[in-house]
Order: structure tokens, then C-alpha cells, then sequence
């Protein structure tokens, strides 16, 4: 059983069973983490803000200058106009980036690599962007469709295109890094399957190939966490600054 | 094709065993939508909880240490400016001061050598009238010999004439008469004797 690449993605529940009505909303493996998470970022982020020193501590020179990494990712994509969102935005990074790397620990268990974790994340993502869009621009939003400088005979093409890429875009995002995380973790798990299979003669070639794949992996999990905030930075831009 | 041979195994043992597993489980765990509820309801739980702790706690901290930390190196910033202003202008003084003492050293000097000159002076002169006074009384006392030895002269030539003129013709010649004749002689021959 622990050698199928896929088994490590398997939910249960971890103590006893809650119901809400008919809804199981057990407490699982997932669930676990996704706490875990949420504690480690609290706590570091938390350390980091305690003391205000002149000359900051290790942890609060890695709050602090994630802080300013995220400030600077907004600025530079979305405007000014999106400090608003600063916390959001900050929340998410570090969620999935956090979700990522405590995915990278063996034997724990890759929240971000469920669908239906990033489809909600990215689902939440695209209705707030959506309502800011139509909050700040009214209907005027609805020119995101209808790009200046197109041909009147190409317009109702170009439009269709514009709403099925817009509508698109919680199924981009969450299947960019779902796919990813589950892509990483199986191949990671495949190739350690064959260090076992191949024994101590063969098992030399998986076994560095493994430890190579580790770092793309940690690399890959912090670069599709930023893609992710990137990208939500990218469509909030097009909600408050209306550039088409 | 020793390599071509062993991944191809390779890829037959992997295919065989994740084949034969899946079977077992059936795919992929996260197209079971047995949890996705739970997991829905415990994402919404913890990166709500995350996310309302964050921002409404954590991050304004964060903002505020950097905010203060600019400020206070700002001001920091400021203060040393000042401070250097502060050390230029000392400086300036400093240098004022050296080089009014300088001049102060200079006056003194000056104004020493100048007593000592004035002092030189002083007693040069007064030396010099010195040697003024005792040169004129000296040709006093020179003049003075001089007139009195030329009516010591003319007494001695009188004496002596008289004499003379006993001796040669033992005759007592009136002393008046004698005289008279070597006045006469002797302003004849004043040039002659005296160069006056």
C-alpha cells in the first residue's frame, strides 16, 4: 500500500466523526495540516512582531522583510490602490506557501495538492475580485470584455474569448497549483518507490534523482505560492485599475 | 542499450506497481468527494481564523515596527547631521582661536622687539651725549690751555727778551716797551706760530 505514488493524497479522519446535519465535517489528515499551518504562520509571524528592536532579530528580519517582499509584489502589480488588500493577499501567500512546504516534510500531507482546496481558494479569489470589479466600476466592468483598438467585425469573437479566458480563471489557478503540488509529490513518491524496488545494487541512480527532486520541489512550492499571489494580484489589478 | 534496457525496466516495474495499486484505490484520493466538505468547512475555519489574527493583530504590528524604525533612523539620520554641523562650527572656532592666538604671539613679539629697539635707541643716545659732553669739554679745556699758554708765552718772551737785552747790553729796558715790541712781533708772526 505505501508504495503507490498516489496513497500519500488519501483524507481520513483523525478522531472522532462531527456532523453538522447530514454534512460530515470530520476532523481529517487535511485538516490537520491546514491548522498546522495556520498556527506555524501565527506564531512565527507572530514572534517576529513581538519586540521592536532598531536592529531586528532573525525572526522579525523574516517577518519584516516578508512583509515588504508582499508590500513590494502589490505595489508593483496592482497599484497603490490595492493596500486594502494587503492582508488578504499576505494571508494567502502564506498559506499556501506554508501548506507547500510543510507538504515537503515526509510522511505529512500536502493540503495545496487537493483540487478542492485550491478550487476554493481560487473560487473565493475570483468572486471577491469580480464584486470589487463592479463595486469600483459599475457596469463599466463589464468593458474587461471589450478591448480598445479591435476591429467592429472582430468584436463579438474577441468577446467571447475575453468572458470564456475571464471565467477561465479560478480553473487556471487552482488547477496550476494543485496540479503541481500533486505532479511533485507523485514523482517524488515514484522515485522512492524505486530506490526500494532496485535495491542497494540499482537504487543509487532514484535515490539521487529523489534528493534532486527535493530541492526542485521546495523551489516549486514557494514559486507556486508566489505565482498564486501574483496572479491574484494580477486579476485585482484589473478590478481596480480598468486598463482595456 | 544497457541504459535503454534498465529504464525500460525501470518504467515496467512502475507502471506494474502503480497499476496494480491504484486498482486497489481506486484513482486519485482527491476526486473522492467523500472529505471535500470537511475540508471546505476546516479551510474556511483556519485561514479565516489565520487571516482575521493576521490582519487585524499581527501585520499592523509589523507596519508599525517598520514605520517606527524608519522614523527613528530618520531621526537618528537628523541628529548626526547636526551633530556633524555642530563639529564643523567647532572646528571653525577652534581654528579662529589658533589663529588669533597666532596673531596675539605676533603682536607680542612685535611690540617686544619694538621696546628693545627704542631701548637700544634710547640708551645710544644717551651714550652719545655723553661722549658729546665730555668731547666739548675736553676742547674746552683744550682751548683753554691754549689761550692761557699764549699769555704765558708772551709773559716768558717778555721775561726772556728783557733778560736778553740785560745780559747783552746791561741795560734796564722799561718792561712796558718790551712788551709793546713783542706784541708787535708776535702779531706779526701770529700766522707763523699759531697757524690761527
Amino acid at each position: 500500500m505505501a508504495a503507490n505514488p498516489m496513497h500519500q493524497f488519501n483524507v481520513y479522519r483523525i478522531g472522532p466523526e462531527i456532523k453538522l446535519g447530514e454534512i460530515d465535517i470530520s476532523f481529517t489528515n487535511a485538516s490537520l495540516f491546514m491548522v498546522i499551518s495556520s498556527i506555524a504562520i501565527l506564531v512565527i509571524f507572530n514572534l517576529g512582531s513581538k519586540k521592536n528592536t532598531l536592529i531586528p532579530n532573525k525572526i522579525q528580519l523574516l517577518a519584516e522583510l516578508s512583509y515588504s517582499f508582499i508590500a513590494k509584489m502589490i505595489n508593483d502589480t496592482a497599484g497603490s490602490k490595492a493596500k486594502p488588500y494587503f492582508s488578504f493577499i499576505f494571508s494567502l501567500f502564506m498559506f499556501v506557501l506554508f501548506c507547500n512546504m510543510f507538504g515537503m516534510i515526509p510522511y505529512s500531507f500536502t493540503v495545496t495538492s487537493h483540487i478542492i482546496v485550491t478550487f476554493m481558494l481560487a473560487a473565493f479569489i475570483f468572486i471577491g475580485v469580480t464584486v470589487i470589479g463592479f463595486i469600483k466600476h459599475g457596469l463599466g466592468y463589464l468593458k474587461l470584455f471589450v478591448p480598445s483598438g479591435v476591429p467592429m467585425v472582430l468584436l463579438p469573437l474577441i468577446v467571447v474569448i475575453e468572458i470564456i479566458s475571464y471565467l477561465s480563471r479560478p480553473v487556471s489557478l487552482s488547477v496550476r497549483l494543485f496540479a503541481n503540488m500533486m505532479a511533485g509529490h507523485t514523482m517524488m513518491k515514484v522515485f522512492g518507490g524505486f530506490v526500494v524496488s532496485l535495491g542497494i545494487i540499482g537504487g543509487w541512480l532514484p535515490l539521487s534523482f529523489s534528493v534532486a527532486l527535493t530541492g526542485l520541489e521546495i523551489l516549486v512550492a514557494f514559486l507556486q505560492a508566489y505565482v498564486f499571489a501574483i496572479l491574484t494580484c494580477i486579476y485585482l489589478n484589473d478590478a481596480l485599475n480598468l486598463h482595456h | 542499450m544497457n541504459k535503454r534496457i534498465f529504464f525500460q525496466s525501470l518504467f515496467v516495474i512502475f507502471v506494474s506497481n502503480s497499476m496494480a495499486q491504484s486498482a486497489e484505490t481506486g484513482g486519485m484520493p482527491q476526486l473522492n468527494p467523500e472529505y471535500w466538505i470537511s475540508q471546505i468547512f476546516w479551510l474556511v475555519i483556519s485561514f479565516g481564523g489565520m487571516f482575521v489574527i493576521l490582519s487585524k493583530i499581527v501585520l499592523p504590528k509589523i507596519s508599525g515596527n517598520l514605520e517606527a524604525r524608519k522614523s527613528q533612523i530618520l531621526e537618528n539620520i537628523e541628529i548626526a547631521e547636526k551633530q556633524r554641523e555642530e563639529s564643523e562650527t567647532k572646528v571653525r572656532e577652534y581654528e579662529k582661536i589658533i589663529l588669533d592666538s597666532k596673531n596675539e604671539a605676533k603682536n607680542y613679539f612685535n611690540d617686544a622687539r619694538k621696546k628693545v629697539i627704542e631701548n637700544i635707541n634710547l640708551k645710544k643716545e644717551s651714550l652719545e651725549n655723553e661722549i658729546n659732553e665730555e668731547i666739548k669739554s675736553a676742547e674746552k679745556e683744550i682751548n683753554d690751555l691754549k689761550n692761557s699758554s699764549q699769555e704765558k708765552i708772551r709773559k716768558i718772551a717778555i721775561e726772556t727778551s728783557s733778560d736778553i737785552v740785560k745780559q747783552l747790553i746791561n741795560v734796564d729796558v722799561n718792561s712796558s716797551s718790551i712788551s709793546a715790541i713783542v706784541e708787535d712781533l708776535s702779531k706779526k708772526n701770529k700766522d707763523k706760530y699759531h697757524g690761527i
